[in-house]
């Protein structure tokens, strides 16, 4: 690992700590049995429990404290034995019991890292703990005059909250490690991460210090930031206002500010006077969470491989490069489709060399042509006529000669846009590689006739004329000719 | 005055089962009885209008099948801070007007799934947080053995219920000595379980950490009977322990008096204590001793820091607990606040009575930022003393006996002027919760004014069956009379026990 | 120790308790003696002494397996104000949390 110069920011440095919540993929909420799911219609998955009647007790989904231990054994993070709920008081309407059940004082996880990469290089940003806690309902206030409303679907639905040290430098830095972070919930189905649905939501804890310093700036904290975008555009406009407040001889306010995307800055959330004491204290309804040794076991051996280890694997065994390897990975469902296709070429081919060659068409196909597709048309572009069988004989055709590398590209990216199944394509368009001997000498003798004195120049020892042959041959062809064969005819004929 | 028709609940089940009254007659002599001297009493909040024709439903059914239980057909009533689906709970609280329960608590359900009928809901003071059922919304309840005495509280209309005859069997709720107290007053039995012992799911939390349900009855058996059905591991209550409450039915039958050893703590014997009540608990430690059994001298350092340590931490858990009523999904809130601020404070404010409003500052004051060390947290290390107490004692003990309360049964308005007076009542029966102990209150007899008097018996964890058996033999010792009732003004006793 | 006014005032908004002017005296009056009672436990010596409180087995933890919600009627029946199938609040003027 290499350590990154520290990122400046003018004659500042920038100190990031992030806290995430996210939703964990459980089908029923964290304390009561109400189904865990986005969209319904509005209270209609609640009940006594989550509606905070009177009478009512909360119940532990076990579910919600295996996915914890996952993602924390998935990180890096040590597991306790014994972890606490508390309440935090506050009275707001999406918040029913005028409390939030949260792990405080002894949180399910503490310690762990993620190493993320930006061009400043690599770092490892160290997590301060992951913790277990329940999501208040929603407010809504769109076209309603002087009245709010309250959905409590979203009342009590698992989240975990996962903190970071204050080790983040800059927005760049922040984005990548929410990256990979969200891959790493998403690899180990803790979370599905979905930032539109609310799953995966983001706090900045941001300020400002001269560098060589040890002491930290004052903290202001930006809440509910829900796009990679817009965490960047936050930062970095809370970062020159800092900045700007600072060397103006100002100073910063701890206090809570609200990004806003339309106007693209941050402002401040509460009024001042309030008083905010969240008075946390044991929840005495919830004995503290003793946890099983073979359920931290059971969660250790089921892990399935994690983004770091599936890059690595990438790299030693399928011999992409690192900056290929991430970009695959960074795409849970493109990677599964790239492995899935190269499983397909495996079984078919049985020399090293062919399989080295395919694995090379294959990794350039799906980093540029699938990726593109993907990027354009959504994951529905990795299923059905474009799905990794469909695109594998695509590429069939390529490797036994009968359609060019550059046609099988377009022909993804119309079969793409027509939903059509690519080698049905090929022949309705009446695409052929032409490979024949007979057919290409045939063009190539035309070729050198019609540049009698290139070929003389060639022969008198200027190598570099082969490429304008190869591509007059191929113009002539209209871009079937098969490249390799014209290379082998067009060699034989110069030397003679 | 006794019902015409059985004594205990082994009595009701044989007289049930050959056919010596329906189940409809018994329930319509409660209910009836109810319905004259509730006017004076006001022991309950609400009757159940489906009473009879779920006692006809059970006299049709028993007909056919027999009964499974001895609670078939058995009429109880409950305090209005437990939930019963489809009915109102009021907590007697402003605060839930209106509000009707979605579901039934888990101890109810299993006394209903026996076969019980809940004939009402009793009154209670306002959330539980009281001595004296004065704090109650819909006004106090009287004192069977006299109508100028509180019946104690907060479970007091359980008690009355009971002492009144208007019902065999009721169930209460005790967080510092709210069963137990009015157990006293009203002279009948009460006991408070163990901690876990019994689902709080669907009683309004109070003290979530101190709280327990426990029953009113006139028969040590009835109460055992009461306490194995409702107990055990409740799936909606984490905080229940998985043990079979089969075993206090055991426990009960295989104690024996002679060579018991009886914890005295002299604490709780010295100042402060009714010169009445100690002479009648001194009779009872002369008839135990000459039943065989054998006192220990005890000591509980730290008992007399029970009620500074309660105080912090009810307080602290009650203003946490009610948090949730606010106006917004149910109950009562103020017409037309002008914002959400003011939906919130006036709301709450108008909702809850004085008490309940002086514990929420206090519990909030306690757990704020800057006190919470000096109060909160150091009531639980405090708290943890309390309990080292009792468990070095029961290496010398297997129970300890104490004086219920300070005091007999006080005068309405007596001690409302003066909060820490009121709290002061609790002095004997908050550290049993506290230390999360069973602990019951068994009468013996009546003082020079002809009120009740308790006897306290505090036992290590789970040991309720032993408790119940001495507090049994007490009953023998000490015939109970109960008070008679009359129509417009409750007054005098008959003398002549259960037995 | 007695409570100021303000303190008053601080734990009552804490609380969200409108108290009249009436209550704060009297609350201001009533808090402090109690309090004076309950501070007999600075006397107390808790040095090395742990919260109440006993670590327990492995708690059992329950399965995750969906239950039927209430009917959105029965979730919204008894709601002070309600419009459609939403709760209904005056407007919260100060967003997030
Ligand atoms: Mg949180
Ligand atoms: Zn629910």
């Amino acid at each position: 690992m290499t350590e990154s110069s520290v990122s400046l920011w003018g004659q500042w440095e920038v100190v990031v700590g992030l806290e995430v919540h996210t939703q964990l993929l459980t089908k029923s909420k964290l304390f009561c049995r109400c189904e865990n799911r986005f969209g319904a219609p509005p209270n209609t998955l609640v009940c006594p429990v989550c509606l905070g009647h009177p009478g009512t007790l909360p119940v532990l989904n076990g579910e919600a404290v295996r996915l914890g231990v996952r993602a924390g054994l998935a990180a890096g993070c040590r597991v306790s034995p014994v972890s606490t709920f508390e309440r935090k008081h506050y009275f707001y309407p999406d918040l029913p019991k005028g409390y939030q059940i949260s792990q405080y004082a002894q949180p399910l996880l503490t310690g762990g890292a993620l190493r993320i990469r930006t061009e400043a290089g690599e770092r490892m940003i160290r997590i301060h703990r992951m913790h277990l806690e329940e999501d208040a309902g929603k407010n809504l206030h769109a076209g309603i005059p002087d009245r709010s409303h309250v959905d409590l679907n979203r009342a009590g639905v698992p989240l975990l909250e996962i903190v970071s040290e204050p080790d983040i430098r800059s927005p760049d830095e922040a984005v990548d490690y929410l990256k990979r972070l969200r891959q790493l919930l998403r690899a180990t189905k803790v979370s599905d991460g979905n930032m539109e649905e609310g799953s995966f939501r983001c706090d900045i804890n941001l300020s400002i210090r001269r560098p060589g310093t040890s002491v930290f700036g004052t903290r202001v904290e930006i809440k509910n930031v829900n796009s990679f975008r817009f965490v960047h555009k936050a930062m970095v406009y809370e970062i020159e206002r800092q900045i700007e407040a600072v060397e103006s001889g100002e100073k910063i306010l701890q206090e809570t500010r609200l990004f806003d995307p339309v106007s693209g800055r941050t402002k401040p959330m509460r009024s001042k006077e309030e008083a905010l004491d969240y008075r946390y204290f044991p929840e005495p309804d919830l004995p503290p969470l003793v946890l099983s040794p073979s359920l931290i076991e059971e969660e250790r051996l089921s892990l399935p491989e994690l983004p770091e280890q599936r890059v690595e694997r990438f790299c030693a065994e399928i011999g992409l490069s690192r900056s290929d390897a991430e970009i695959l990975v960074a795409e849970e469902s493109l990677a599964r489709y790239f492995e899935e296709g190269l499983e397909r070429f495996r079984s078919a081919i049985a020399d090293e060399e062919g399989l080295r060659k395919v694995r090379e068409r294959w990794t350039s196909f799906v980093l540029s042509e699938v990726l593109r597709e993907l990027n354009r048309r959504g994951e529905e572009v990795l299923s059905g006529p474009t799905g990794v069988t469909h695109a594998v004989d695509l590429l069939e055709k390529v490797l036994g000669g009968s359609l060019s590398f550059s046609q099988a590209k377009e022909v993804y990216s119309r079969a793409a846009e027509e939903k059509k199944i690519p080698v049905s394509l090929v022949e309705e368009l009446g695409l052929v590689q032409v490979s024949g001997e007979g057919e290409l000498s045939a063009l190539v003798e035309a070729v050198l006739a019609e540049n009698t004195e290139e070929v003389a120049a060639y022969r008198g020892g200027k190598d570099r004329l082969f490429g304008f042959f190869v591509g007059a041959v191929m113009k002539k062809s209209r871009g079937k000719a098969n490249p390799e064969k014209v290379n082998e005819i067009l060699r034989n004929k110069l030397k003679g | 005055m006794r019902n015409p028709f059985f004594t205990s609940l082994s009595d009701f089940a044989k007289g049930r089962d050959d056919k010596r009254f329906s189940i409809e007659e018994v329930t319509r002599y409660f209910l009836s009885r109810t319905e004259s001297l509730n006017a004076s009493l006001n022991v309950c909040l609400s009757t159940n209008p489906n009473a009879i024709n779920r006692a006809r439903q059970l006299d049709a059914r028993l007909a056919r099948n027999g009964a499974q239980s001895p609670f078939y057909g058995y009429p109880v009533m409950v305090k209005d801070n437990f939930e019963m689906e489809g009915f109102p709970t009021t907590c007697a609280s402003k605060i839930l007007s209106g509000y009707v329960s979605r579901r039934t608590a888990t101890s109810v359900a299993r006394l209903l799934s026996l076969g019980a009928i809940v004939l009402g809901k009793t009154n209670l003071d306002e959330f539980a947080m009281g001595s004296s059922t004065e704090n109650s919304a819909f006004g106090p309840t009287k004192n069977p053995w006299n109508p100028a005495r509180v019946p104690g509280g907060s479970s007091g209309g359980s008690a009355a219920a009971v002492a009144a005859g208007l019902a065999p069997l009721s169930l209460g709720s005790d967080t510092g000595g709210s069963i137990r107290q009015p157990a006293a007053f009203c002279g009948v039995l009460g006991i408070k379980p163990t901690y876990g012992r019994i689902s709080r799911s669907g009683l309004v939390a109070f003290s979530s950490s101190l709280d327990q349900i426990g029953p009113f009855a006139l028969q040590a058996s009835d109460a055992l009977e009461a306490l194995v059905a409702m107990g055990g591991r409740d799936p909606l209550d984490m905080t229940t322990d998985d043990r079979d409450p089969s075993e206090m039915r055991r426990d009960f039958q295989t104690t024996e008096i002679p060579g018991l050893r009886i914890g005295i703590p002299a604490e709780m014997f010295g100042e402060g204590l009714d010169s009445s009540i100690r002479d009648r608990l001194g009779e009872l430690r002369d008839s135990l001793a000459g039943s065989g059994s054998r006192e220990v001298a005890v000591t509980l350092p730290h008992s007399r820091f029970g009620i500074n340590v309660y105080y912090l931490l009810a307080t602290s858990e009650a203003s946490s607990n009610l948090s949730r009523f606010d106006g917004v999904r149910y109950g009562f809130r103020v017409k037309e606040p002008a914002d959400l601020r003011a939906m919130y404070e006036e709301t709450r404010d108008r909702g809850f009575g004085d008490e309940v409003k002086r514990r929420i500052l206090l519990g909030t004051f306690a757990l704020s930022a800057g006190y919470q060390e000096a109060f909160y947290r150091k009531a639980r290390k405090v708290q943890a003393l309390i309990r080292g107490d009792f468990l070095k004692a029961f290496e010398q003990c297997d129970m300890i006996l104490t004086p219920t309360s300070p005091s007999p049964p006080f005068a309405f308005g007596e001690k409302t002027g003066d909060p820490l007076s009121m709290y002061l009542s609790d002095v004997y029966t908050i550290t049993a919760n506290l230390a999360g102990l069973p602990a019951l209150s068994v009468p013996v007899g009546l003082d020079s004014q002809g009120l009740p008097v308790g006897a306290h018996l505090i036992g290590p964890p789970w040991s309720e069956g032993r408790l119940l058996k001495v507090a049994d033999k007490i009953s023998s010792l000490y015939p109970m009379p109960l008070p008679e009732v009359h129509a417009g003004h409750p007054a005098g006793f008959r003398e002549g026990g259960l037995k | 120790m007695n409570l100021s006014r303000s303190d008053v005032l601080h734990v009552a908004r804490l609380s969200a308790l409108a108290l009249s002017e009436a209550e704060v005296a009297r609350m201001t009056s009533e808090l402090s003696a109690i309090l004076n009672y309950v501070e007999g436990l600075a006397t107390v010596d808790i040095s090395g002494v742990a919260e109440a409180g006993e670590t327990l087995a492995p708690t059992p933890l329950a399965p995750d397996i969906p239950a039927p919600s209430l009917p959105t009627e029965g979730a919204l029946a008894g709601a002070p104000d309600r419009s459609g199938a939403f709760f209904q609040v005056p407007r919260i003027l100060e967003e997030g949390r």
